[in-house]
């Protein structure tokens, strides 16, 4: 009994750590941004027998462009380069180029340009979308709640999933932030589209824990207190809050494995996001619903 | 008795539907009769572009207008180039417009690029002399109102250019060749002049344009002749700039939708295994509505009129197998509380769907409103992302609590 309650200063130390382990990588690394918030051009191309240096200096040297951002994806011997925003022509020039250089094996598999004015436009558009689903979720969730509130008033519930949100976010994207150091991971649409589906989906687990104390509640209200109650429900729904994440988690790795290559990093942010989800709902929504009904109680 | 028949009837109903539902969405033998998967670039390879319109010197009234002459335009100059359905659309946001035009499947990419940019700018400006300085006023006629340019020779066998206008375009023409009596008037393309004739008088029908007599007759008639052409293709209303590309190469594209759905299969296969170890004779149940909810929401995609399957598209929709289950594992954790109460199997699996709804509903709804975030704040292809996983959510509902609930009436009251 009152396990996971007894136990809630190490997991919330444990989760402050680690959050303030993602901030700090946030901060030193920052994100890498891709090209549409950045603008300028993605190209990625196959080009066989040749590495990341020889087609840096071909760029920087031969077709004298300036900055080249090169990442080398060995499976299917293809390069993404970021550069400054060209046209379609140059594309054309530069293959040529690239052919006479490595041979007829080059091939142009995705070229994506951004300018200035859609790039300015996706920055801000981001940037709405995630503080629309971080109050859309917390309303929804304060609102769901609002029948029980005595003796932890619903609001709180909103407040709690809107901590336990950032917690989800702010781990995958700390991890993102590293990776972006280390493999030269950019930040891009798709990486916010991961952390807003991160948002969306690791609420279901606390709504599921939350919504066993919000029954839980009713019946034994009067017999037992509000920490005990909470325990028990986490104990209850233990199980399904892991199967879920579980089944959603088994789907993710059949894309990271077998999928396209431009899907790999997508799929691993909400895997991360999805695996801190999972273990902020019942180790760190609980134990706050806890202390802070108790306080509210007092 | 009364309960088990009906839920004899919705089983065979579904089973049959979903039948239906599995032949219209593969593509072979018979779904792309009735109706192909449409596919975007990143699956089947192919262009697609994003051009800024400028509409500077076109008056607030008549911008929509303009830029819908402008995309039947670039609409006609892509279908010249042999792409089987172009898709151009005008995207409105704020005061500015833009025209997004996919060309899905274009073996050519570059040159059907070359062909919109090469689309002439047309336009008739009054000429202003102020001290000694002319200044050239933009008239209302533009290259929207062209219907035809033809080549001819004048009296001197000098090659002209014949430009028809629409009705609106030739009172136009007619209005403003009416106050400029005597005076040049100005015919600009891509914002250069191209010549300045003198009105004679007012002219009721087509605008005929001489050129000038400085180069040789050779190159003179070989400019007007690239003109007629490349003016008969469609001339532009207004300058458009290429803000946005995104190209992929079939290979790629082929590669990557091989794959995607060899990831899809993979991942409900796990997902089946995982719920049938775990679950036993309820996870089969679970597994078959899985299944019919997989070809029934496949099916409700197909028929949404103009819908693009695109990668990020097809990952939505297999997120949502991985989610679809969610609901029968909630179900299913509570019926075996309820079962470990002492009920009976029938009164505890009812009692599971009973109390497992609120959550069901509560966690659905918070995917569901990012998705509509998403879907309303995002470009195209996120778009598809968000489309493909709010419906799959919203159906996943129907199926792991209406299908699984069906069969699993039907199926335990003949044990107990």
């Amino acid at each position: 009994m009152n396990w996971v309650l007894r136990h809630k200063n190490y997991f919330l130390a444990g989760s402050t750590a680690i959050l303030i382990l993602s901030a700090v990588g946030i901060a030193t690394f920052g994100f890498k941004l891709g090209i549409d918030f950045t603008s300028g051009s993605l190209w990625q191309i196959k080009i066989p027998n040749a590495d990341s240096a020889q087609v840096r200096e071909v760029f920087s040297r031969d077709l004298g462009v300036g900055e080249v951002g090169v990442s080398y994806d060995a499976s299917n011997q293809s390069y993404s380069l970021a550069l400054k925003e060209i046209s379609d022509t140059d594309r054309g020039n530069y293959l040529q180029v690239l052919k006479q250089r490595f041979g007829e094996g080059v091939e142009s598999q995705d070229f994506s340009t951004i300018s200035p004015v859609i790039s300015e436009e996706l920055k801000r558009k981001a940037i709405w979308a995630i503080g629309l689903v971080m109050l859309g979720i917390s309303l929804y969730v304060a609102f769901a709640f609002r029948k029980v509130s005595r003796p932890v008033s619903s609001w709180k519930y909103g407040v709690i999933t809107l901590i336990t949100l950032v917690h989800d976010v702010i781990i995958p994207a700390g991890i993102f932030a590293l990776l972006g150091k280390l493999i030269g991971a950019t930040a891009d649409t798709n990486f916010v589209v991961a952390l807003l589906f991160v948002m969306g989906f690791s609420v279901h687990d606390t709504i599921v824990v939350f919504d066993r104390v919000r029954e839980n509640l009713i019946l034994f209200r009067d017999k037992m207190k509000i920490g005990e109650i909470i325990d028990k429900s986490v104990m209850q729904t233990l199980h399904r809050s892991i199967n879920t994440s579980l089944t959603v988690a088994l789907v993710l790795l059949a894309i990271y494995f077998f999928g396209p290559t431009g899907t790999k990093l997508f799929v691993l942010t909400i895997l991360i996001g999805i695996i801190a989800g999972t273990y902020s709902s019942i180790l760190v929504g609980s134990p706050l619903l806890a202390l802070w009904g108790r306080r509210g109680k007092n | 008795m009364k309960s088990r028949q009906t839920s004899q009837l919705i089983f065979v109903t579904i089973v049959f539907v979903t039948v239906l539902a599995a032949l219209f969405v593969s593509p072979k033998p018979l779904g792309d009769k009735v109706l192909p998967w449409r596919l975007g670039l990143d699956l089947i390879g192919g262009s697609s572009v994003v051009y800024l319109v400028d509409l500077t010197g076109i008056p607030e009234g008549e911008r929509d207008e303009a830029v819908n002459g402008l995309k039947d335009v670039i609409e006609k100059r892509v279908n010249l180039f042999g792409v089987a359905e172009p898709k151009v659309v005008i995207a409105k946001k704020g005061g500015s417009y833009q025209l997004l035009v996919d060309l899905a499947g274009v073996k050519d990419v570059q040159g059907a690029i070359n062909q919109i940019g090469a689309t002439p700018i047309l336009d008739f400006r009054e000429e202003i002399k102020e001290n000694d300085k002319v200044d050239y006023h933009q008239t209302e006629l533009t290259g929207r109102y062209l219907t035809k340019a033809t080549l001819g020779f004048d009296s001197l066998n000098r090659p002209l250019v014949n430009f028809e206008f629409n009705e609106q375009g030739t009172e136009l023409f007619r209005q403003i060749t009416a106050r400029n009596v005597g005076k040049p008037l100005a015919i600009f393309v891509d914002n250069s002049l191209l010549s300045d004739p003198v009105v004679q008088q007012e002219i009721k029908g087509p605008a005929q344009i001489t050129f000038g007599t400085n180069t040789s007759q050779d190159q003179v008639l070989k400019e007007a002749k690239t003109l007629v052409e490349r003016f008969n293709a469609g001339a532009l209303s207004a300058p458009i700039k290429q803000v946005n590309q995104r190209t992929v190469s079939p290979t790629t594209a082929e590669d990557a939708l091989r794959k995607i759905i060899i990831a899809g299969l993979a991942g409900a296969l796990v997902v089946i295994l995982f719920m049938i170890a775990y679950y036993r004779r309820m996870g089969i149940f679970a597994s078959l509505a899985l299944v019919i909810y997989t070809f029934l929401t496949l099916a409700l995609f197909k028929l949404i009129p103009n819908f693009t399957m695109t990668l990020a598209g097809i990952a939505g929709f297999i997120l949502s197998i991985g989610m679809a289950v969610d609901a029968n594992i909630l179900i299913f954790e509570r019926t075996r509380e309820e079962l470990k109460k002492g009920m009976t199997k029938a009164a505890a699996i009812e009692e599971g769907f009973r109390r497992a709804w609120p959550s069901i509903r509560d966690s659905n709804v918070s995917t569901i409103i990012t998705t509509i975030i998403l879907y309303y704040l995002t470009s195209s292809f996120v778009k598809g992302f968000a489309l493909t996983l709010g419906l799959g959510v919203l159906t996943s509902m129907f199926s792991a609590i209406f299908v699984t609930r069906t069969m699993l009436r039907l199926f335990t009251k003949n044990e107990s």
